[in-house]
């Protein structure tokens, strides 16, 4: 008896040993690992699925963290493909020159950052100036901008977030260097996209900003005009293709060095008008 | 025969005393861990900076003050809420709750003690702060109160299951001596019952305060994370900023080694200091009381 059943476990492990050996035998699959930006990260990822469909021998495995995290990861070899919502700093080139890595910079889409406030909120156009005023606490009631008498609850994505640094840079401080203008101490920092669009919906003393391809339609998108006397425009693919709209970026993806291969198989991939389509789909705004 | 059980006895007994020893070893291990990481920030970043009001690090503003004022306003705020309702459970299921209350109350109690803090901080962020919003005419739910309520929630059922397993250590012929000389439940429950389970009760009290300044995911949802310096009452009613949700919300994107990494773990060693701070404390309060009961039983 005891030895029926030894010879039925050495039976199973050969099995399984065959098993095992048969899947190392077939075609290798190469693997590409894409990490970085969470305002990319939906489209990364509907990207990845739709190449795998048609070309099976290729693995796309791609994960968020924001583009700090990506960069950082293509400079000590954990990925091959780094997407951003910023262009690379000065600090992690130097970084990447110290490890032998050379970043190369490929636009992949354009990304609109919508400010968006409560369904409820009479308020529906604010310039980028009157925007740097509220998020630096110079403007705090709705009244001073034409809406109701309430308080403004200002809402930011977390310090660490490249759309935070984006719009740091493009309204608190409008696209100057020397600006050293803040977001008010009283700015709530959240965590995800997800706790502004929770908080802006339910709250009508709210201000929030986040790329467009997150925003539901349930909430109201503010016009934004550059100066005060220039059209205010709402964001849309057009307005952001042809430049109108004030609050705008290019995407990246960055490779170490020249891409080969299935990376460049894959960034040429991606900017076919297939897989700019994705990104209309998804929000975001194709580069052709 | 002997001899072996000997050997057993020694070997057993060792292991027993080196798990013992682990203990000291991994927090020792922790604190160097701590400190070695750590202390190296207050070289990186100007002190002036570290003892500034602004907290922004990708400018190297690294004012520790708002944090720290932040995690102690939403702890404090759960003290205030889970000490008097964590002691009053206790005391409900272990002096005067009937039997069959007791023995529902008591799992279910446990198993609120073991809610994962995320779904506890989806609660917060969906029904708790569009009502406290609207109940306290707030201009945003999202403050330190509603981190006060929540971790709270989590502290209550470590309170309870500490302390009434302290009550209920408690000889029941003290309660008898009690009624006995006509005192009534509730002068039996306050003036003996209590005092006598005082260190367990304590003990309960430190742990589960231990746990809500630990706490971070939830406090990471629901309180809107502005790091605002809170000095005043009504702080409690205004967004803030604790020093776990931002070691948790920033340690995912440092740079290794940068300044910014060593503030996140200066900001670790001064919560290991508060929690160490908060044992002793508590420690050598049961050690009085312990020795004030000895003097009155000798």
């Amino acid at each position: 008896m005891k030895s029926i059943r030894r010879a039925f476990i050495f039976f199973l492990t050969f099995a399984l040993l065959a098993c095992s050996s048969a899947d190392a035998s077939a075609p290798p699959a190469q693997t590409i690992e894409n990490k970085g930006s969470d305002t990319l990260v939906n489209l990364a990822l509907a990207w990845a699925e739709k190449y795998q469909e048609e070309r099976p021998d290729t693995r796309i495995s791609v994960t968020g963290g924001g583009t700090g995290t990506g960069i950082a990861a293509l400079i000590n070899g954990s990925a091959d493909l780094a997407s951003a919502s910023r262009k690379i700093s000065a600090e992690e080139l130097e970084e990447a020159q110290i490890k032998g890595v050379a970043p190369l910079e490929h636009i992949v889409a354009r990304d609109a950052i919508a400010v968006i406030v409560n369904p409820n909120n009479p308020v529906s156009q604010l310039t980028l100036r009157q925007l740097a005023d509220i998020y630096s606490g110079k403007i705090v009631n709705w009244n001073e901008v034409g809406g109701e008498d309430r308080p403004i609850v200002k809402l930011s994505r977390e310090t660490n977030s490249g759309t935070h640094l984006y719009f740091l840079e493009t309204v608190l401080r409008l696209g100057d260097k020397n600006n050293k203008t803040f977001f008010s101490p009283d700015t709530l920092l959240l965590p995800s996209s997800e706790g502004i669009v929770a908080e802006t919906r339910q709250n009508p003393n709210a201000i929030g900003y986040d790329g467009l391809g997150y925003v539901p339609s349930d909430l109201k998108v503010i016009a934004v005009a550059k100066e005060e006397g220039d059209a205010y425009v709402l964001p849309s693919i057009a307005t952001v293709n042809d430049q109108t709209y004030p609050i705008a970026r290019d995407l990246f993806m960055y490779t170490n060095g020249e891409p080969t291969g299935n990376l460049q198989a894959y960034l040429e991939w991606i900017l076919s008008p297939e897989a700019q389509a994705l990104v209309a789909e998804l929000g975001f705004v194709p580069i052709k | 025969m002997e001899k072996s059980l000997h050997w057993r006895e020694f070997i057993i007994t060792q292991i027993i005393k080196l798990s013992g020893y682990s203990a000291i070893v991994f927090v020792a291990l922790i604190l160097l861990f701590l400190l070695n990481e750590g202390l190296p920030a207050l070289g990186k970043a100007d002190l002036s900076s570290l003892f500034g009001t602004r907290w922004y690090p990708i400018e190297n503003y690294f004012g520790i003050l708002p944090l720290v004022s932040g995690s102690l306003v939403v702890t404090f705020g759960a003290a205030l809420i889970a000490v008097p309702l964590g002691i009053g459970t206790a005391v409900y299921i272990a002096e005067i709750a009937p039997r069959w209350v007791r023995e529902i109350l008591k799992p279910l109690v446990e198993l609120l003690g073991g809610l994962p803090s995320v779904v506890l901080g989806f609660l917060g962020i969906l029904v708790v702060s569009p009502y406290l919003r609207l109940f306290l005419n707030l201009p945003t739910g999202l403050t330190a109160f509603t981190g006060s309520l929540l971790l709270g929630g989590i502290a209550v059922p470590t309170i309870v299951s500490v302390a009434e397993d302290a009550l209920d250590a408690v000889p029941r012929s003290y309660r008898e001596g009690a009624w006995a000389l006509g005192a009534t439940q509730w002068q039996t429950i306050w003036r003996v019952t209590l005092p006598a389970a005082k260190s367990g009760v304590l003990t309960g009290v430190m742990l589960g305060i231990g746990r809500a300044i630990g706490e971070t995911m939830t406090v990471m949802m629901v309180t809107g994370n502005a790091p605002v310096l809170a000095f005043k009452l009504g702080s409690l009613f205004a967004p803030a900023r604790t020093m776990t949700a931002t070691i948790a919300a920033e340690m995912g994107e440092v740079a290794n080694g940068s300044a910014h990494y060593h503030v996140l773990f200066l900001i670790g060693i001064i919560l290991f200091l508060i929690s160490l701070l908060v044992n002793v404390l508590a420690s050598s309060v049961i050690f009085r009381a312990r020795r004030r009961a000895e003097r009155i039983l000798s």
